[in-house]
């Protein structure tokens, strides 16, 4: 508690407290009282009870002060939270998109990544974008967390403001590897980010690292989530692996209909892009979503590419 | 027995006899008792799916299973803890059993519908559970079946709904008939205001179970017509919204907390008068109270959805009636301790587990706070800290009055004493090894652990090998506490009316009750709880 890792940590770990203290003094202060009456009023010690009915008294004491304090907490929770709900205009603009079971991270430069780098001291807004079902971006460092909902964009900011690497995790159930559904926060100080950002997005060099026969395709397997469900060791995941892949003979069945196929091109775009019609033996459809909307044609044959270099 | 005694409800031999007895009666009594053994049945089912997933959860990584089975899992494991244990729970058994005896009735109102209920309830179950074997694989969304993943999972979702879809309807009859019974019912001179707690508290549910349930029955039925003819009510491929989902499935979801919980505050507010010897502390106060929770638990459904991209305004309004709800129960909680003060008390079973009760409730309604507060459920919502909350409030809550009431009620039904000895041990060690398997959940949710996760990572692997070991120990309780009582059906149990000089009108009968109750409808002139 009170790691200071973001904006929201000091606010939120006081509401904590606040209510944690108060719940611990009630749950004593009673369970003490009824320990006591129970010894006290023994019927060893007290045979005889005393027929009390009740006091108005009491019952108004006894509503009003508990009202106070959950008021009082009441107020501080909201307190706590209503900055979560608006952003400062300056913040950097991070589109967060979701699918089962991965994540990725989309710069306002065009710049891609699986895991979130972003500079110190800076307030940063996340879009949150769901192509699938509902799942949920949570930092627990930061003390923070909104669902990403399918069908609407919801947006979260906040401040990273101590470096190091956190937790991200998907918080709402969202299938078979909801609990490997999971990524990294990285908060640089900002001539660090400044100078990673500067290298992703450096065409010149960038061409360079690309030029290495299927590293473009790589990249783009690992910033579209395929790896949570694809291996490139042999590994069987979700997914059949992508070693060996390209050229191999394999049993699909289209509408019920089993057949052998040998791994081509176009096959592979089409299930990238209709992943449910042709359905690999010992798979089951509906796990992986259609690529239509984020993969053109180019970056297409740029994976095919790099999956015909996993041999 | 004296010679020609009319026949208790067990002995009653009417147009069948043995099972086929049981299964046309409508005698409430044994309408309860079906309710009693077929709960326990359901009840053990989901204990033993909740240890295997423990035991899964000990160290991270495969332990004995793969993450779809773990999925199908919490989602059995939920379906039948809350449709199948807790929603009919303390209302389906004792309110059957006790409520026209302790108003003073020969029956409920509609006997024959009260069977019926119990088939709905009967084939619903079996149609959850036949959803296991058959289609694709068993349900694995959760209990709360969240679109548009209920929609999308190739697994049996179909059987699942439409199984909660009839149990609604049991619920809603079960309701309809409490309800009528207690207004049409009471015994001579039992005015509103004479009217034992838990009879309230079941008047209460009645109301939430008739007015809250259908909407979740159309909403099962709109998961199933979306599955089934592609309408597009909730996946946003087809135009729907998944938010319009979640608001209609908590819309029941959360007054569905309260049909579980009252009848068993109910239940405690008889317990403690009985062993304190003295009337219950602010009877109007109690009845108020549980009435404001069934009102005011209308409005706060939108607690569970502080983090789904809701409005500003819906998110501080339903924070902000979640805290108001929460009054009544405290004081209830006030009015119970209150009760023991200059009282004559007895430590017999059935007292010890109405104070486990209010301590492990207490646990469950603070950590309520901590959810219901928008700063700090930010943090908690879909973690650990949930599943702990929960399982103290409904397991906690409604478990512990259940077994209090068959602690308090079991030789009322059965006219023998058990062995109070093992009962308490076994309660002890019950008592320990919940908060053992429980507490522990609150630091992992802290911590920032999530639920519904088959594999975690290394951090939070000490609290969760402590909590495994609390389900042992646990469920050595359970096995302790459930034979006792199932023994002193026969053998062990001494022969008694009434061990405990009981205030209520039950108590004032033999024990077990003859087929209609009483010989003759007794004429009452005071309050319920009054000790000479
Ligand atoms: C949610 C899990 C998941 C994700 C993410 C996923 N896939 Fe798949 N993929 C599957 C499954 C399951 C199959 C096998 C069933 C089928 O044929 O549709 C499959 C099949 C394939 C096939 C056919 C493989 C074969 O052996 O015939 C290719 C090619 C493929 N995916 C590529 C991709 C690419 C490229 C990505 C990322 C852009 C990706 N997948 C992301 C689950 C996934
Ligand atoms: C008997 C011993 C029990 C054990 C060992 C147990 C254990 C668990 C565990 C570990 C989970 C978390 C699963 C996850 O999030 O991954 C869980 C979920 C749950 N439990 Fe229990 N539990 C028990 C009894 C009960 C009882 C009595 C009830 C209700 C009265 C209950 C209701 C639930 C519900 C509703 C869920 C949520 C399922 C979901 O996420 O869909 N449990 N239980
Ligand atoms: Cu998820
Ligand atoms: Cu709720």
């Amino acid at each position: 508690m009170y790691s200071g890792a973001s904006n929201l940590v000091t606010t939120t770990d006081n509401v904590f407290f606040l209510i944690i203290g108060i719940s611990v003094f009630f749950l004593i202060g009673i369970s003490a009282t009824i320990i006591w009456f129970i010894i006290r009023y023994n019927n060893k010690k007290h045979p005889v009870a005393e027929q009390i009915h009740g006091s108005l008294t009491l019952e108004i004491v006894w509503t009003v002060i508990p009202l106070i304090l959950v008021l009082i907490m009441f107020f501080y929770g909201w307190a706590g939270y209503s900055p979560v709900r608006d952003a400062p205009k300056d913040a950097l603009n991070i589109e967060a998109t979701a699918r089962m079971w991965s994540w990725s991270f989309k710069y306002p430069n065009g710049v891609q990544t699986d895991t979130l780098i972003i500079p110190l001291n800076k307030a940063v807004v996340l879009d949150l974008i769901s192509i699938d079902v509902v799942h949920s971006l949570y930092i627990p460092a930061f003390r923070i967390k909104e669902d990403m909902v399918p069908g609407r964009t919801n947006k979260m900011w906040f401040i990273g403001q101590k470096t190091g690497t956190y937790e991200l995790f998907c918080a709402e159930y969202c299938g078979l590897s909801h609990s490997y559904m999971f990524t990294e926060v990285k908060v640089l100080e900002q001539q660090e980010y400044d100078n990673w950002m500067a290298q992703r997005s450096d065409t010149a060099a960038q061409a360079v690292a690309m030029a290495v026969p299927g590293a473009a395709g790589r990249r783009l397997i690992e910033v579209n989530g395929c790896l949570a469900c694809h291996s490139t060791d042999g590994s069987k995941l979700i997914g059949p692996t992508f070693k060996g892949v390209y050229g191999q003979t394999i049993t699909i069945s289209t509408d019920g209909q089993t057949r052998q196929i040998t791994v081509d091109d176009a096959y592979i775009t089409k299930s990238i892009y209709e992943p449910d019609v042709d359905i690999v033996e010992g798979y089951r459809k509906g796990q992986m979503q259609s690529y239509k909307n984020q993969l053109n044609d180019q970056q297409v044959q740029q994976i095919i590419e790099y999956l015909s270099t996993l041999k | 027995m004296e010679n020609n005694h009319l026949p208790n409800y067990l002995e009653y031999r009417g147009k069948y006899k043995g099972l086929l007895g049981w299964l046309t009666t409508t005698d409430h009594k044994r309408i309860g008792l079906l309710y009693m053994y077929s709960m326990l049945t359901f009840f053990a089912t989901g204990a033993v799916l909740g240890i295997l997933m423990r035991l899964e959860l000990i160290a991270p990584g495969k332990q004995l299973m793969e993450a779809q089975t773990y999925n199908a899992l919490f989602t059995l494991h939920g379906l039948s803890m809350i449709f199948l244990f807790v929603i009919p729970g303390v209302a389906a058994v004792f309110g059957n059993f006790i409520l026209p005896i302790i108003i003073g009735a020969k029956d409920v109102a509609f006997p024959r519908v009260n069977l019926l209920s119990w088939y709905l309830y009967i084939i619903g179950a079996i149609i959850v559970l036949t959803s296991q074997f058959m289609g694709d694989g068993p349900p694995d969304t959760g209990w709360t079946f969240y679109a548009p993943y209920s929609l999308k999972t190739q697994t049996n979702v179909v059987a699942a709904v439409l199984g909660a879809f009839v149990l609604g309807f049991s619920s809603i009859l079960t309701g309809l008939n409490f309800i009528t019974t207690m207004h049409r019912l009471r015994a001579p001179g039992m005015g509103w205001m004479r009217m034992p707690i838990f009879a309230w508290t079941l008047y209460a549910t009645g109301w939430i179970q008739l007015l809250a349930t259908p909407i979740v029955g159309i909403t099962l039925l709109m998961i199933a017509a979306e599955r089934l003819l592609g309408i597009g009510f909730f996946d946003p491929a087809l135009g729907g919204d998944p938010i319009l989902y979640q608001h209609l499935f908590w819309t029941y979801s959360h007054p569905a907390v309260y049909i579980m919980i009252l009848p068993a505050m109910g239940v405690i507010s008889e317990i403690i008068p009985t062993f304190s010897r003295k009337p219950i502390f602010g009877y109007t106060a109690l009845i108020i109270s549980s009435m404001a929770i069934a009102f005011v638990g209308y409005f706060v459904w939108g607690h569970h959805m502080f983090t789904s991209g809701m409005s500003t305004g819906s998110r501080w309004i339903f924070s902000f009636l979640s805290f108001i709800v929460a009054l009544p129960s405290a004081v209830k909680v006030f009015n119970w301790t209150a009760t023991l003060y200059k009282g004559s008390i007895r430590l017999q079973t059935p007292f010890w587990w109405a104070m486990g009760f209010i301590f492990v409730f207490m646990i469950g309604g603070f950590s309520g706070l901590v959810v219901g507060s928008l700063a700090t459920d930010i943090h908690v919502h879909d973690t650990y800290f949930v599943v702990a909350h929960f399982h103290y409030i409904v397991f906690g809550g409604t478990g512990f009055a259940f077994f209090a009431a068959m602690h308090y009620w079991w030789p009322k039904i059965y006219g023998r004493v058990y062995n109070a000895k093992i009962a308490n041990i076994g309660l002890g060690i019950f008592f320990t090894g919940f908060n053992i398997i429980y507490f522990p959940m609150f630091i992992l949710g802290m911590q920032g652990m999530p639920r519904r996760y088959y594999d975690y990572l290394p951090q939070f692997e000490n609290w969760n090998v402590v909590s495994t070991i609390g389900s042992w120990i646990m469920v050595t309780g359970l096995i302790i506490i459930i034979t006792n009582l199932l023994r002193a059906r026969k053998a062990t149990g001494k022969i008694v009316d009434d061990p405990w000089d009981g205030p209520t009108l039950e108590w004032s009968i033999k024990s077990p009750p003859i087929v209609e109750n009483f010989e003759e409808i007794p004429v009452v002139t005071t309050g319920p709880y009054e000790f000479k």
